[in-house]
């Protein structure tokens, strides 16, 4: 999911997203310096990683930020460092025990 | 955090390369260090299973598919990272690869271990169901927490 955000197109548009609140594509678009059809795709890629969320306004796609989700995906990953670290500390005990 | 695809820890460990070695790659010993009983032996190109004994996590199986063993020098294998929820089928998302990397220093190991490839594991779905999971567990890693710092 963090490869979603591997690109300056779908960072400005999360950053976007971010400042401006739930949007629409054609607000998206605009000013984004890509077509339309280029920032729909990023936005189904983001969509794809759980980061936005997409709902649909009359015929209007409005995309909006999933921030509960990046940060869970943070802690996660903290959470699995973590269990190393305590996994690592067992293996020092087990390989320094003197009778091993 | 600079990188999000991988996890990185290196250890210095005051013993043998070969008994280090051994605390790897053997199953049996690993599983002691690690909190899992494993069924068999480690060999590269199969699954090995194993119960966690993890208090909380002690109603989950393991399963890592060995993909190198070097003989005192590189393990790796393939899981599931964080697959805590019993409900969830994890076997059609990708793996991550954890490597064990072992190198000889003045009476003493140096042990490295790279988990990557989180960067195409959905997490946040993983945190979810490690929240519902929680549990008792919590206070257990604080209190571990504590007496890794104090001494």
């Amino acid at each position: 999911m963090f490869a979603a955000l591997g690109d300056p197109t779908r960072l400005a548009l999360v950053t976007k997203l971010c400042a401006g609140g739930p949007s629409s594509i054609a607000r998206l678009t605009d000013g984004a310096g890509v077509s339309r059809q280029a920032v729909s795709k990023h936005l189904r890629a983001l969509s794809a990683a759980e980061l936005v969320r997409c709902t649909r306004l009359g015929r209007e796609q409005i995309y909006e930020l999933e921030p509960r989700r990046l940060e869970a995906a943070r802690q996660c990953l903290e959470r699995i460092s973590h269990e190393w670290d305590l996994a690592l500390g067992r293996l020092e005990a087990f390989v320094e025990a003197a009778d091993s | 955090m600079s990188d999000t695809d991988r996890i990185e820890k290196t250890v210095v460990l005051r013993a043998p390369r070969a008994r280090v070695w051994r605390a790897i790659s053997n199953a049996a010993e690993f599983g002691a260090w690690f909190g899992a009983v494993m069924e068999g032996a480690f060999v590269a190109g199969t699954t090995a299973r194993g119960r966690i004994t993890h208090p909380g996590y002690d109603h989950l199986t393991m399963e890592i598919q060995i993909e190198r063993i070097d003989p005192e020098r590189y393990f790796a294998f393939r899981w599931h990272p964080y697959a805590v929820d019993t409900a969830v089928d994890y076997s059609s998302e990708p793996t991550t690869l954890v490597e064990f990397t072992l190198a000889e220093a003045p009476g003493s190991t140096v042990l490295t271990i790279v988990e990557s490839g989180f960067d195409r594991i959905p997490l946040p779905r993983r945190a979810e169901a490690f929240r519902m999971n929680e549990g008792g567990w919590t206070a257990q890693v604080v209190n571990i927490e504590r007496h890794v710092s104090q001494s």
